[in-house]
């Protein structure tokens, strides 16, 4: 079990079995989405033939306001009785953990994602007129990249004053080519008038890059209390 | 030190007084946009300002991290040679873009080491932090400026106050991420918030080039730059553009001077009242 992989996986599976009991993160991110999807149904005709044009934007604004709520828990759950500091002054490599922290994160917001899909299909009419596939490439490196430094700045954000602000304060401004990239490549992909392989390469690059730096100062965040 | 700074002061006075004057009357008014173009006097010396402090945050973030272990120091040095190497060399292989001329890459090679070096040199590891403070708050005021000047020349030359363009929206977000940075800072509760700071600014610097390239591929509507871009500028207006750089640098320095100063005081003072309530908890229990 002294193996970093067991490590994480140790605490991913403890994560999501704490998750499946308690449904906390999926049931608040899950009806939150649906009220965005609600209410922006109100400030313009969901059904017109424009509303392909903005409904990768709304599709993704959705998902982000959305995993804000189950990145916010991700640390604050280990703050209760002192864990994190039983973490830290343990030889467990501070990586596995945070890989554990990530995966699981994917993990809720992947699920909120395909639970959230056909709805927004089904209230928006949508039909991709370019290639579908590709969407499942840009859902899966988009997620991670919302996750990865999602759970990062989770963790700088519990150790100021005002958390759950805090978190999209610090994790908006970084995420900004993601989310571009994010948002175009699915209107790109959804009206069909041009290619999306700009922005999955940018959603890669966005990937190794934060995924890296993540890995590298993820120890001087945990040990700064 | 403590006479050098009213007298860099009144001097930088003179040379901003000089500047303003040589901008607003000597430089001569420009052919297709009239008087209206003076106002770049300001914008792109704040910018470049801006830029300036923006990359010294950078690098004092990234020395605040290595330089506690040997090891990594190393590293980070290593690093920093090697990029301005690299930067410096590819000139002489890589046809280069349209519109970068191979003097300017070359020379921010250079400037990448001896910016680095120069810091390593003349600040300890713990005041790095002061450094990468006060750049980070005099630089996003410069920048401020930048996206104030920008709208207000922008009206009556391009008839909007607004476009999103690579560089307008790339600018926008530079603000943004040290604006986060600095209620981060503001907002912390940790005991080492000057190292979830530092962090921060490595991962916005790391951003920026993702932002740019991102937005690049929008149809660009700025004027390109007129230094290192291949375009022509008449000589006195070049001339009258860097002395106002020139004193822009100097204001800067000046501000950063007093701020730090202020910085380094206020710790001072902190760990003043920490040593006095550790002296004063035994008396009082007593």
């Amino acid at each position: 079990m002294s193996r970093p992989s067991g490590i994480t996986r140790a605490t991913l599976l403890k994560d999501l079995r704490l998750e499946w009991r308690s449904k906390d993160a999926i049931n608040s991110m899950l009806f939150f989405s649906l009220l965005v999807v609600v209410v922006f149904s109100f400030s313009f005709d969901p059904v017109a033939e424009e509303s392909r044009h903005i409904a990768g934007g709304l599709i993704w604004v959705a998902f982000l306001f959305a995993a804000v709520v189950a990145l916010n828990q991700t640390w604050a759950r280990e703050l209760r009785n002192q864990v994190l500091d039983a973490y830290r002054v343990s030889p467990a490599p501070p990586n596995s953990l945070f890989l554990a922290k990530a995966l699981g994160n994917f993990v809720f917001v992947t699920v909120l994602e395909a639970l959230m899909t056909p709805l927004f299909i089904a209230f928006y009419r949508l039909r991709a007129l370019g290639p579908a596939w590709q969407l499942l490439v840009v859902a899966v490196l988009g997620t991670w990249a919302l996750v990865v430094n999602g759970t990062f700045f989770a963790a700088m954000s519990i150790r100021t004053r005002s958390r759950e602000i805090m978190l999209p304060l610090l994790l908006f401004p970084i995420s900004i080519p993601a989310i571009l990239a994010m948002v175009q490549a699915t209107t790109a992909i959804l009206t069909g008038e041009t290619g999306a392989r700009f922005y999955i390469v940018l959603l890669g690059t966005y990937d190794l890059m934060f995924t890296t730096s993540c890995l590298l100062l993820f120890e001087t965040v945990l040990n700064a209390e | 030190m403590r006479r050098a700074f009213p007298i860099l002061g009144i001097l930088t006075a003179i040379l901003l007084s000089y500047a303003l004057y040589q901008a607003l009357v000597v430089a001569p008014t420009d052919a297709m946009q009239g008087e209206v173009y003076r106002i770049i006097y300001y914008h792109v010396p704040s910018a470049w300002t801006a830029m300036l402090m923006f990359f010294i945050n950078f690098i004092a973030s990234i020395q605040y991290l290595t330089r506690s272990d040997p090891k990594t120091d190393r590293i980070a040095s290593v690093g920093a040679v090697v990029v301005g190497l690299v930067l410096f060399v590819i000139p002489f292989f890589v046809k280069l873009p349209e519109g970068m001329r191979a003097s300017a890459v070359g020379t921010t090679g250079l400037l990448i080491v001896g910016i680095y070096f120069l810091i390593r040199k003349l600040f300890s590891p713990a005041d790095t932090d002061v450094l990468a403070l006060v750049s980070a708050e005099v630089g996003v005021v410069f920048c401020t400026i930048v996206l104030v000047t920008g709208p207000i020349w922008a009206r009556p030359v391009w008839g909007i106050w607004w476009t999103w363009d690579t560089r307008l929206t790339s600018t926008l977000i530079l603000w943004l991420i040290y604006v986060s940075y600095l209620m981060l800072r503001r907002f912390s509760s940790s005991g080492q918030t000057a190292s979830l700071a530092a962090a921060l600014a490595i991962f916005g610097a790391l951003d920026m080039p993702l932002v740019y390239f991102s937005i690049w591929f929008f149809r660009t509507q700025h004027p390109q730059p007129v230094l290192g871009g291949g375009g022509q500028i008449d000589p006195r207006m070049l001339h009258v553009w860097l002395l106002n750089f020139f004193a822009f640098l100097c204001f800067a320095y000046l501000v950063s001077w007093s701020r730090y100063r202020l910085e380094k005081l206020q710790r001072e003072v902190n760990e003043a009242h920490a040593f006095e309530s550790l002296k004063d908890v035994p008396r009082s229990a007593r």
